[in-house]
């Protein structure tokens, strides 16, 4: 019974976490927009989405422990993506720098309001669970 | 590894950021310096911005990695009855370039503004995501 809530709402879990990742890489994109040598970097959503559906999340490079009281660490930075890669500029500036930021922020906008839509869709779906479970 | 790294990148650049602007008001102020602490004219300074991410794969914030004085020549002024002036006459100012100066100020209030944008937005998501499951 429980699984089968959690796998309702898995799908939407996980299109909320790949958009969030993307939000920080487009954040990371117009932080760096006047950084020399900064190559701005995007990745395929439905590419992502699905091989995260099919093989699970990507899980970030962990310190490898031989005692239980070692204590844990994670790499810092971790991009929870697997196929990370570059822009292609379509106008290279003479710093190295290939961030366009008309392009990052439209995407970013598009980006935001995706999220939204599927925490919409995600809410909609707990009152649909909620309603169902409702004695008569 | 949450919506909170994005404030975490964003605040970063809008540090870097307000210190270019910092950078580039001390310029524009002192372009008629003629004299400092150490008596030589002013010299117009630079940052210099560097990604925080450690490997290639990764993402992060950015940093000024340094601030460098420009090394360009002095500007020299012919003032003969300038205290400072040389044999010949001329006194060498500061080799501020206000037009510079100028666009480096817009560009860098540009890239503020639009990081506060970025950090604006994932806030509204963070607290629509929040209030999942409710009402």
């Amino acid at each position: 019974m429980i699984d089968k809530l959690s796998s309702a709402l898995n799908f939407h879990q996980e299109v909320l976490n790949l958009r969030q990742e993307r939000l920080q890489v487009l954040a990371g994109n117009i932080a760096n927009a006047d950084t020399p040598n900064f190559k701005a970097r995007d990745f395929d959503f439905g590419a992502e989405l699905s091989r995260v559906m099919s093989q699970g999340r990507e899980q970030p490079l962990a310190l490898s422990t031989t005692s239980t009281l070692h204590a844990a660490g994670q790499a810092e930075g971790f991009v929870g993506v697997h196929d990370l890669r570059y822009r292609v500029p379509d106008q290279p500036s003479l710093d190295g720098n290939t961030v366009d930021m008309d392009r990052e922020r439209a995407h970013f906008a598009d980006n935001s309001v995706r999220y939204q839509a599927s925490l919409t869709i995600l809410n909609a779906m707990i009152q649909d669970l909620r309603t169902a479970m409702q004695p008569e | 590894m949450s919506l909170f790294s994005v404030f975490e990148i964003s605040s970063s650049a809008m540090t870097a950021q307000s210190q270019r602007m910092n950078v580039t008001a001390s310029n524009m102020a002192n372009a008629d310096s003629v004299s400092g602490p150490d008596g030589q004219p002013y010299r117009a300074k630079q940052v210099v911005f560097e990604t925080m991410a450690r490997n290639a794969g990764d993402i992060g914030g950015v940093r000024v990695a340094a601030v460098v004085e420009d090394a360009a020549p002095l500007r020299l002024e012919y003032q003969p009855n300038h205290p400072l002036a040389d044999a010949q006459g001329y006194v060498s100012m500061p080799n501020v370039e206000p037009v510079h100066e100028m666009v480096n100020m817009i560009s860098a209030s540009r890239s503020y503004q639009a990081n506060i944008e970025v950090m604006d937005s994932s806030k509204q998501l963070l607290l629509r995501t929040l209030t999942l499951g409710e009402g």
